[in-house]
């Protein structure tokens, strides 16, 4: 019987030309060029894709779900996004009634 | 395919050129976007090249203006909110250099070709940000004409610059709120606050009203960047679209625009009139020959050189070199605005 534990692709698919590519899965395989062929069976069968991308699992570095909070905002960074400020209230104030 | 492939016969005169143009034209056309590996003319693959350089360069030199003002920004509010836009505009740039090396030219040349002063960034940062008020201008105005620009180009044909500009545009939706904010804030202050917010807007409506390049009549590349939908509005469209949302806003603040422009409406058309602007005043300012071209190139390659000891220490630490530390003379911020 073949060992067939080769190694992990992570998979990534492209909906439309122009679209970005989104991880959908993995697959085994002795090499990237039949991983794409098993990642085109398992994961292009319906969903519309017109691009598929396979990645060497162990290429891959990832944070630890543990340090998630190396994402979180020590402060209030509201400051950093449009809604975080009040400018439609204050442009109606002053008349303008249009969008900012 | 990610990475720029060498594709053949793309140049005119090669053969089967014709079939494949049409071929690709027909797709572009149907609005079908193009990526990385497919087959593209060499001259398409070279404009966008050419636009995509010259805006990271832009992001790039936009941000230095403001970066020397942060130390002077009015509130802590204001500072935290320039910074934070100072961050956004330089991360545009990494993402725009990438955008273009999809296309063949490497990151490190782009770099260098903007600080030995041989490419080119918009005409608006060739000008001075002098007074607080400069920054709120270019924080409003500026970010608003240049989000005209980007959300028609997010429509365009190819798909790496394509997507990096729609993130880049949820970024600048944020810019733009802020600078309309700043605006309020200072038309609606004392007396000294709206003169020189007045004077500021006097002094950046010349440099505003070319940002979008020369008029339909002296664009030499228009007819073919649309057809490749590369651009999908003309220079001028892209002017009305902005003055037609923002000039109404401007007079709502109570800000004029100086008289020599005689900038007035046309009720049948809904068309902005002006007086045309010097076009190769506009050539010449881009190739370098602005109030602070030179002193911006200037603080551009001093920021590179102070950069360096990152870049060294980032590259000993991946191959286990001992990492340098910075000396006190590269550690020096250069601030000119």
């Amino acid at each position: 019987m073949s060992d067939t534990q080769w190694t992990v692709y992570e998979v990534f698919h492209q909906q439309a030309r122009g679209e970005p590519h989104v991880h959908v899965g993995s697959v085994h395989a002795p090499d990237a060029e039949s991983g794409l062929i098993l990642a085109k069976e398992q994961f292009g069968r319906r969903q519309a894709c017109v691009n598929m991308w396979v990645v060497r699992a162990d290429a891959i570095t990832a944070s630890a779900y543990a340090d998630a909070d190396i994402f979180q905002h020590g402060t209030d960074k509201s400051y950093r996004e449009a809604f975080g400020y009040e400018t439609t209230r204050r442009a109606r104030e002053i008349g303008d009634s249009q969008e900012i | 395919m990610v990475q720029f492939t060498p594709q053949p016969h793309d140049k005119p005169d090669d053969p089967g050129y014709e079939e494949r143009l049409v071929a690709f034209e027909a797709r572009v056309a149907r609005g079908d976007k193009v990526e990385p590996g497919d087959w593209m003319p060499l001259d398409y693959r070279k404009q966008l090249i050419r636009l995509i350089q010259v805006h990271a360069n832009s992001e790039i030199c936009g941000a230095l203006p403001e970066g020397a003002w942060i130390p002077h920004a009015p509130s802590l509010q204001r500072k935290l909110a320039l910074v934070a836009k100072v961050q956004d505009e330089v991360g545009h740039a990494q993402l725009l250099y990438r955008a273009a090396e999809t296309l063949g030219k490497p990151r490190e040349e782009l770099i260098q070709e903007l600080i030995d002063g041989k490419a080119k960034f918009s005409n608006v940062f060739h000008y001075p940000a002098e007074t607080w008020a400069d920054v709120c201008v270019i924080a409003w105005l500026i970010d608003a004409a240049a989000i005209v620009n980007q959300t028609m180009m997010a429509e365009g044909s190819y798909g790496p610059y394509s997507r990096a500009l729609k993130r880049i545009c949820y970024e600048e939706a944020f810019h733009l709120t802020h600078g309309y904010d700043m605006c309020i804030t200072l038309a609606t202050g004392t007396k000294m606050q709206r003169d020189m917010l007045q004077d500021a807007v006097s002094r950046w409506w010349k440099p505003i009203m070319m940002f979008h390049g020369p008029s339909d009549k002296e664009s030499k590349h228009t007819v073919q960047l649309m057809r490749w939908r590369i651009k999908l509005k003309t220079n001028d469209e892209q002017r009305q679209i902005f003055l037609k949302k923002y000039v109404p806003k401007m007079f709502n603040l109570g800000l004029k625009v100086p008289e020599e422009w005689d900038l007035r409406l046309d009720e049948e058309t809904g068309k902005w009139l002006y007086n045309e602007p010097d076009w190769a005043e506009f050539i010449s300012v881009v190739r370098g020959n602005g109030p602070v071209s030179e002193q911006r190139l200037r603080t551009r390659r001093l920021a590179h050189e102070h950069g360096l000891w990152v870049r060294e220490a980032l590259e000993a630490a991946a191959g286990g070199r001992p990492v340098p530390m910075p000396t006190a003379q590269r550690n020096r911020v250069a601030v000119e605005n």
